[in-house]
């Protein structure tokens, strides 16, 4: 979806400023909002692109106004909801009605589980359609759902410098299809293609799924 | 330029904004509300949190990272495998898994400086780095890097000379990229140890090049 959160270049945001290794979190709210978010995840019920489809989905002057942590307090609530997990009214009341379908990640679980992590590679029976050196197109088109092909690529021409083997495809993936999966391949696009000929060259590479592309 | 008239509740470090009081008291009750909820759920292991927090505020950050740079600059042998198969590499420090399932590894020379960004998140490669900073996840990083990457560079004091390549990596996917910077002058001495301390995060996401000796800031 053309949201928010799609922010290869915008403008208007200002300087980046530095900031040291720690504190890692900014007060104890954040620890809380990270560690639920994890630990909510952990149950196994959506993936990460339902996740971060949730949000995305907020409305855009919600989005810029929001802290980082507070996008994630934001997600891990519309999941726990949209999954079933705790209804709106316990959500607004603070008060459990009943016990919770699946069972809580024990804490001497989450070591383990954060060491496995979710690895995306798949076996998929079809080739890649492109190699290393193809010239390949970014589709011109504009899903309402969760998609990873950010605005500023699409349409625009570039090369296949990476192919990384298939990959749960995101796009389905955040509609609770976990099992589809595409080629994925990093493209290098020129600076100037991307953002005219008055730039400060260089590239910008991005990996971006088959279905993404189209032969030039 | 100050950049604390828009983003003064990103960096809130105690400073008194009497405006953002009843938001950061909403945030700080709206998450314990959910925290209690879904304990008394079952849904939550309370002590499941504190591991979640305390892994990553001192097990896993970019002292990780600093550790395979210091040994790719010693042992051509790891670096060529470091560069070839990234994931399995890295794992053999014991650092794998969430957030880190796919790595690439790229490196920055005389002709080519790569900088990392995710445009549409905030993906970082938490087993070698640890968390994203503030200003990784935040709207002018993600908006400028890739189309003002220079720009970027000099909001951390970095310029590098016109002819050298930038390469901007946004990570739309889920494999994560480990900047590889340039092992600095002057350093043939150095053990792999004291090496691994002059390698800063910064520089492992390329908005800056690791000094020697190394800047006031980077001996924090």
């Amino acid at each position: 979806m053309n949201g928010a959160h799609d922010m290869g270049g915008m403008h208007g945001f200002g300087p980046v400023e530095d900031e040291p290794v720690v504190p890692i979190f900014h007060g104890d709210w954040e620890k809380k909002a990270f560690a639920l978010t994890l630990a909510c995840g952990g149950l196994g019920q959506w993936s990460i692109d339902e996740a971060r489809y949730a949000r995305e989905r907020q409305p855009p002057a919600q989005y810029l106004d929001n802290t980082y942590y507070e996008q994630w307090l934001h997600g891990v609530e519309t999941m726990l909801v949209e999954k079933g997990l705790i209804t709106p009214e316990e959500l607004e009341s603070g008060k459990a009605a009943g016990p919770g379908r699946v069972a809580a990640l024990p804490a001497d679980r989450v070591f383990k589980a954060l060491q496995q992590g979710s690895p995306y590679l798949r076996e998929v029976a079809n080739a890649p359609r492109f190699a290393v050196g193809d010239t390949v197109r970014v589709l011109n088109f504009h899903p309402t759902g969760h998609t990873r092909a950010p605005r500023y690529l699409r349409g625009h021409v570039g090369t296949v410098v990476m192919h990384h083997g298939a990959h749960v495809f995101a796009d389905t993936s955040a509609t609770g299809d976990h099992d589809t999966a595409h080629h994925l391949y990093n493209v290098s696009f020129a600076a100037d293609e991307l953002w005219g000929p008055q730039n400060q060259g260089g590239s910008v590479h991005a990996d971006l799924w088959e279905p993404y592309l189209e032969p030039v | 330029m100050s950049g604390h008239d828009h983003d003064h509740h990103h960096h809130d470090h105690g400073h008194d904004h009497d405006h953002e009081h009843p938001r950061l008291s909403d945030l700080q009750l709206r998450v314990k509300a959910l925290e209690s909820l879904l304990v008394e759920k079952g849904l939550v292991d309370p002590a499941a949190l504190d591991v979640f927090v305390d892994t990553y505020e001192t097990k896993v950050g970019p002292r990780n990272g600093a550790q395979v740079v210091a040994k790719a600059w010693t042992d051509p042998e790891f670096k060529k495998r470091l560069m070839e198969d990234p994931s399995t590499t890295i794992k053999s420090f014991g650092f794998e898994g969430r957030q880190g399932e796919h790595m690439v590894v790229v490196e920055n020379t005389d002709s080519v400086h790569n900088l990392v960004v995710c445009t549409l998140c905030s993906c970082y490669p938490w087993p070698v780095l640890g968390l994203p900073p503030v200003w990784y996840k935040s709207a002018p990083y993600r908006s400028r890097a890739v189309n003002d990457p220079r720009g970027v560079l000099a909001d951390f004091g970095t310029t590098l000379p016109d002819d050298v390549e930038i390469r901007v990596w946004d990570s739309t996917a889920e494999m994560r990229y480990l900047v590889l910077p340039q092992r600095p002058d002057g350093t043939e001495g150095l053990s792999e140890a004291e090496l691994a301390d002059l390698v800063t995060r910064n520089s492992m996401i390329g908005v800056e090049t690791v000094a020697y000796p190394p800047r006031q800031e980077a001996a924090e």
